[in-house]
């Protein structure tokens, strides 16, 4: 790996996720993926390591990191299990809006359990008819005293129904259209406010994906995230950082893909010899390590400059994200295609990492999204 | 309630090797670690501190690069963290490593409970533990797998035993030794790691404990180590099959044959 100049303290965050990574997680991971059943053990573990707060200000509770002290902690996880890795970075997206739109109250309220890990957050935007075009959301929020009353169904929520705080987005305004959109956090058990069934997914099995569904959902006034009109635009902002947590869960994924196809060349023998002393092998390794190492230094670099509040970081985000996403997707059919016959099996990792790395070219955006982001700010930038 | 957990630097179990000549444990090359059992008394002693309060001080006694292993007690929790090291120490036995450690144990003063775990698995006496219960004149419990109750200066405390356990109370302050049954450790946490990497370690040479020299090291040191071998497997039992009244007689045949 390039030595990318981690201080003593992100080393620490390093070699201690990957201490949990490889004690606790990957002796873990095929039963979780094939159960479904959400990791609160594993969740507990993290927690009690400090480590859902690296990216929190310690005035909350925080280790006051930022978002590359989050990358490193999701892709040493997902090395061992991408779903395991997502129920706890989703908790830091469920986060963001309040740590970049929230009030000095909303911060005291909610971020030091997030921090300690002792509740888990969950950011729902997307609906059934809404996914890309997120200004197309039919959930409202209409004001009533003191109260907005929320109705309308998010669905594929990442942590939804095992999250306790909850930051959605709803429109205040239908008419405005992506300018009369509003965040506001929700807590788990506010009367009205209750969950459909999980999903069946390919991969990321551990984490829990449910519809969150609002009927007549009396939420206080004071739980509105900024201003009314405000909620569309700080989504966007929240996207814009937290695209390289999904691109260092793909570098985690492709990593430990690229790990287990290392390990199985050396020691599978064909025509008398370990398969890794083929040339073919050994460049097919050499390419997918050289598109992981790039795919790093892309992610890392991209959250790095968010941490140093650059303006404008999301073209880069986005590269992060698409580039991270679609190497892990490659790596991960290499690994099995390394594997061969094995690799299809689930008793081999194999297969695993290639079902988990499919969702990231999706989710937080499709990698199609993201390509339109960028060729939008290259517009953009050659207009100047 | 002020809790000492006494640990010890071992080589990694799985590298361990003899020297055939010196009769010593080979340590070049092999990777230290906290010895596994002491770590069940490490956590042990937390968990008692985040329930009762107080501080843990973890005590090793060995090299001046023992010294990892304290920061690592600190990063799992531990608060203070006292090494116990001298060239005079060099060659001790059980007896004088027990002895030094309670000397260094009257200096902290200040406890009401002694943990170790149950032995190290370089040399697996399980004598350095109750060695310093018996120096420190304090009771002690063995092969402890869970504690029942610490209240009015007592513990109630089971004991493991091959056939079952048998539960003791006695007063504090005492010394625990304890087994992987009684808990399950915690990895380190961000904040002890960093705690830990500026963490003050203590270094206790032999005159600042007080020891007196004809107990510490070789001349401390009655234990004389003339052989160390594996022993021969165990070799393989014999299995009677048949009817009942034929397979006894064949039974008390063979007995017979091995006491003539």
């Amino acid at each position: 790996m390039i030595d990318y100049l981690l201080t003593e303290e992100q080393k620490m965050i390093r070699d201690l996720c990957r201490q949990i990574t490889d004690e606790k997680i990957r002796p873990v991971a095929a039963e979780y993926d094939k159960s479904e059943k959400f990791p609160w053990d594993m969740m507990k573990v993290m927690a009690q390591s400090d480590l859902f707060g690296v990216y929190i200000d310690p005035k909350y509770g925080g280790m006051g990191g930022g978002v590359f002290e989050l990358c490193l902690a999701t892709e040493e996880f997902s090395r061992g299990c991408a779903g395991i890795a997502i129920c706890y970075s989703a908790s830091a997206l469920g986060a963001y809006p309040i740590i970049l739109h929230g009030s000095e109250e909303q911060k005291m309220k909610y971020l030091p359990s997030i921090a300690k890990g002792e509740k888990l957050a969950a950011f729902g935007l997307t609906e059934p008819s809404a996914g890309s075009d997120a200004s197309a959301m039919q959930t409202t929020a209409v004001k009533d005293g003191d109260h907005y009353i929320l109705n309308g169904v998010k669905h594929f929520i990442t942590n939804g129904g095992d999250a306790e705080i909850y930051t959605i987005i709803a429109m205040t305004d239908k008419s405005r259209g992506a300018r009369g959109a509003s965040l506001f956090v929700v807590e788990k058990g506010t009367p009205g406010f209750t969950f459909g069934k999980k999903e069946d997914k390919l991969g990321i099995r551990a984490s829990s994906t449910r519809e969150l569904i609002f009927t007549d959902c009396r939420v206080p006034k004071e739980n509105l995230i900024g201003r009314e009109g405000t909620g569309f635009i700080a989504a966007m902002r929240t996207f814009d950082m937290s695209r390289p947590g999904i691109g260092a869960q793909a570098v985690g994924i492709a990593q430990g893909a690229l790990d287990e196809a290392i390990k199985y060349a050396k020691q599978r023998k064909q025509f008398g010899q370990t398969i890794i002393s083929n040339q073919g092998i050994q460049w097919m390794l050499a390419d997918m390590a050289t598109e992981v190492e790039a795919a790093r230094a892309l992610v890392y670099a991209s959250a790095r400059e968010v941490d140093a509040k650059v303006k404008d970081v999301g073209m880069h985000s986005a590269m992060a994200k698409m580039y991270a996403s679609d190497v892990a997707m490659k790596v991960a059919t290499d690994a099995v295609q390394i594997f061969g016959g094995y690799g299809y099996m689930k008793e081999y990792p194999a297969e695993k990492f290639m079902r988990d790395a499919k969702i990231t070219q999706i989710y937080e955006g499709t990698n199609q999204i993201q390509r339109n982001i960028i060729g939008m700010a290259l517009i953009k930038e050659s207009a100047r | 309630m002020n809790i000492i957990v006494c640990i010890k630097q071992v080589p990694d179990t799985t590298e361990v090797r003899i020297d055939l000549v010196t009769k010593n444990l080979v340590r070049e090359g092999v990777q230290a670690i906290t010895n596994p059992f002491d770590t069940y008394a490490i956590e042990e002693g937390v968990r008692l501190k985040e329930k009762f309060g107080g501080k843990v001080i973890a005590v090793t006694m060995g090299p001046p690069q023992a010294e990892a292993i304290l920061r690592e007690a600190i990063s799992l929790g531990c608060d203070e963290a006292i090494l116990v090291s001298d060239r005079a120490f060099a060659g001790a036995d059980t007896l004088a490593t027990g002895y030094a450690l309670s000397k260094a144990i009257e200096k902290i003063k200040d406890y009401d409970l002694i943990i170790c775990g149950k032995q190290a698995i370089d040399g697996d006496t399980a004598q350095v533990g109750p060695g310093i219960a018996a120096t420190l004149d304090i009771p002690q419990i063995t092969y402890v797998r869970k504690i029942e109750d610490i209240k009015d200066g007592t513990i109630v405390a089971e004991r493991m035993t091959e056939d079952g356990y048998e539960v003791i109370e006695t007063k504090l302050p005492c010394l625990l030794t304890v087994v992987k049954e009684i808990n399950t450790p915690r990895l380190p946490s961000l904040k002890g790691k960093i705690k830990a990497k500026s963490a003050v370690i203590t270094s206790w040479k032999a005159v600042d404990i007080g020891a007196e020299e004809s107990r510490i090291g070789l001349k401390g040191s009655p234990t004389w180590v003339l052989n160390i071998y594996t022993p021969p497997p165990r070799p393989k039992g014999q299995i009677f099959e048949g009817e009942a009244q034929v397979t006894v007689n064949q039974l008390v045949e063979a007995a017979k044959g091995l006491f003539h």
